[in-house]
């Protein structure tokens, strides 16, 4: 019965971070601007590995491998919200501009 | 099975011959050099291909447990040799094309050969 | 179920690497070269050559990535576009892959275990690793013990390359005019210093690196790892550190001088495992000769050339990096 619900768990875990997974990819190629598609990346950086590795953790048991791979949710929770933002800091201090809604209806109001 | 062995060394030629084009066709020194670490990871895949053996692991040996399969290690040892050599040669290569663009002040391979050029 | 995942990566490799031809902009390039090496890397995993994807995973996309992005801020930033017909060089690439795909239906298919390259050598390695070297890894052991002539080789390879880099970057280019900023106020080698958040999570991740790489060195024997992964994951932390806090820092912490030693050093180590079996009456590289217990004896000699070539590997590409971060200041 154990072993069932953590199957059940763990499949859950594992469909719902690679659905997870997918809105980040379909988001990095639809949305419009820069910012906006750096969103939607961080998205499988943070709730998708986190969905992933916690249902193959569920799935090792109380092995050596559980804790490795603890670990490496441990790192990558770490370096990739860190990686977004040194992304996002280089494409301000280089001279892109987020554009706010003000900026687009002057936009849409010139043309 | 088959189509997945087979699949495997097509990819093999057409990622080599992709870099190969990439080094013959390429105008800039660093586009060439790209083209050739292409080349030289096409060359590992098709060595590992040919190490796997059909329900095999990892040839590390697992103690207390008889009659495992294990994969073909002596492709794997001369590819790790290899892929080290290959940063080796890529470094010394870009040394070489910094030290190009401040000799000539292009890397683009026309403009380098029409300043060779005695005119 | 897994065929077709690695239909998947293999396409996936194919697309990448008709992207890194067509891309204009060379940092973009750059980028997509260190992600071509990654799904290699995860390939070579599913082909079940652990180290090898543990040593193209670190040095494939770690250390090449950051030497091509040393040299592109030394270089040009786009490539020209040139209006050159390309058919007579479309028409030889796309002949040799026919004749390439052609010869390859002569292969063995993919896990024959009656391939020829299963045949002669590889099961007599496999099986008398246990009773001759006594560790697990056999990759580890024909790498260190019964190859070890070769892998001296590709120390030296690694020797030269590093020197040869360091020759071609001694040579002091013209001063520019304007070159008053001493260069330690200079915002190239102050690094990321006005980035806070990178440089926290980098100072609480370095020492977890470093262990890591020393993990990796030390348990070569026993699971994927071994010197050359071990000295390019070192090598990467130490660069990290490098772009974090400014490049005079990590200077000053493991200065030039050192860096040359370690080169040297690791090969000379080397070789002189290899000149102490001589003295002690056993060929060159001999290590049965080295303990009173040959399998002992080679897990003591495998164990020192797997440092050699982690202490020249981590100094020769933190050399290289030093090189060319430095060429700017010149």
């Amino acid at each position: 019965m154990m072993e069932q619900i953590i199957d059940i768990i763990s499949w859950i875990m594992l469909t719902s971070g690679g659905f997870f997974v997918l809105i980040g990819g379909i988001g990095a190629l639809r949305l419009p601007n820069f910012y906006t598609r750096m969103h939607a990346a961080s998205v499988t950086d943070t709730m998708g590995t986190f969905l992933i590795l916690g249902g193959v953790i569920l799935q090792a048991g109380f092995t050596l491998a559980a804790i490795k791979l603890l670990a490496i949710l441990a790192f990558l929770l770490l370096t990739s919200p860190t990686a977004s933002y040194a992304l996002a800091s280089a494409a301000i201090l280089s001279g892109l501009k987020p554009e706010t809604k003000a900026m687009l209806d002057e936009g849409a109001k010139a043309q | 099975m088959e189509l997945l062995g087979y699949y495997n060394y097509w990819v093999f030629a057409i990622v080599l011959m992709i870099g190969f084009y990439a080094v013959i066709v390429s105008n800039n020194l660093i586009k060439k050099l790209l083209g050739l670490a292409i080349f030289q990871s096409a060359v590992f895949l098709m060595y590992i291909t040919m190490d796997k053996v059909e329900g095999g692991t990892a040839p590390i040996i697992q103690a207390g447990v008889t009659d495992q399969i294990y994969s073909n290690p002596l492709p794997q040892v001369l590819i790790l040799t290899a892929i080290v050599v290959g940063v080796s040669t890529t470094a010394l290569g870009l040394a070489i094309v910094v030290r190009i663009k401040e000799a000539y002040g292009t890397i683009e391979e026309d403009e380098i050969l029409a300043q060779d050029r005695p005119s | 179920m897994i065929i077709i995942f690695a239909v998947f990566l293999l396409t996936l490799l194919v697309i990448t690497a008709i992207g890194i031809v067509r891309a204009e902009n060379l940092f973009v390039a750059v980028m997509l070269t260190s992600i071509f090496s990654l799904i290699m890397a995860a390939n070579f995993f599913i082909l079940d050559a652990a180290d090898v994807a543990l040593t193209e995973a670190a040095i494939g996309a770690g250390v090449t990535t950051v030497i091509f992005l040393g040299a592109l801020s030394l270089t040009a930033e786009r490539e020209k576009k040139v209006d050159v017909s390309r058919g007579l060089a479309i028409c030889v690439v796309v002949a040799t892959a026919l004749v390439l795909i052609y010869a390859t239906f002569d292969k063995p298919r993919l896990g024959d275990p009656e391939a020829p390259v299963h045949q002669h050598v590889a099961p007599w390695y496999l099986s008398e690793t246990e009773t001759l070297i006594g560790i697990p890894n056999v990759v580890t052991a024909v790498l260190g013990s019964y190859r070890a002539y070769d892998t001296l080789g590709e120390v030296f390879v690694v020797l030269a390359a590093c020197i040869g880099v360091l020759f071609l970057f001694s040579a002091r280019r013209e001063k520019k005019n304007d070159n008053t900023l001493n260069s330690l106020t200079s915002p190239k080698s102050i690094g990321l210093q006005h980035h806070f958040i990178p440089r926290v999570v980098g100072r609480i991740l370095l020492p977890f690196i470093i262990l890591f790489g020393l993990y990796v060195q030390f348990h070569g024997e026993y699971g994927p790892g071994g010197g050359f992964q071990a000295g390019a994951i070192l090598a990467t932390g130490i660069i990290l550190f490098a772009l974090l806090e400014g490049e005079q820092r990590a200077l000053a912490a493991i200065p030039s001088r050192a860096l040359l030693w370690m080169v040297a050093g690791g090969a000379m180590l080397y070789s002189l495992v290899g000149v102490v079996g001589l003295l002690l009456g056993g060929n060159f590289l001999d290590y049965s000769v080295l303990s009173t217990d040959p399998v002992f004896g080679q897990q003591i000699g495998i164990i020192l050339i797997e440092l050699g070539v982690g202490i020249t590997v981590c100094g020769a590409l933190l050399s290289i990096f030093h090189a060319f971060a430095a060429r700017e200041n010149y």
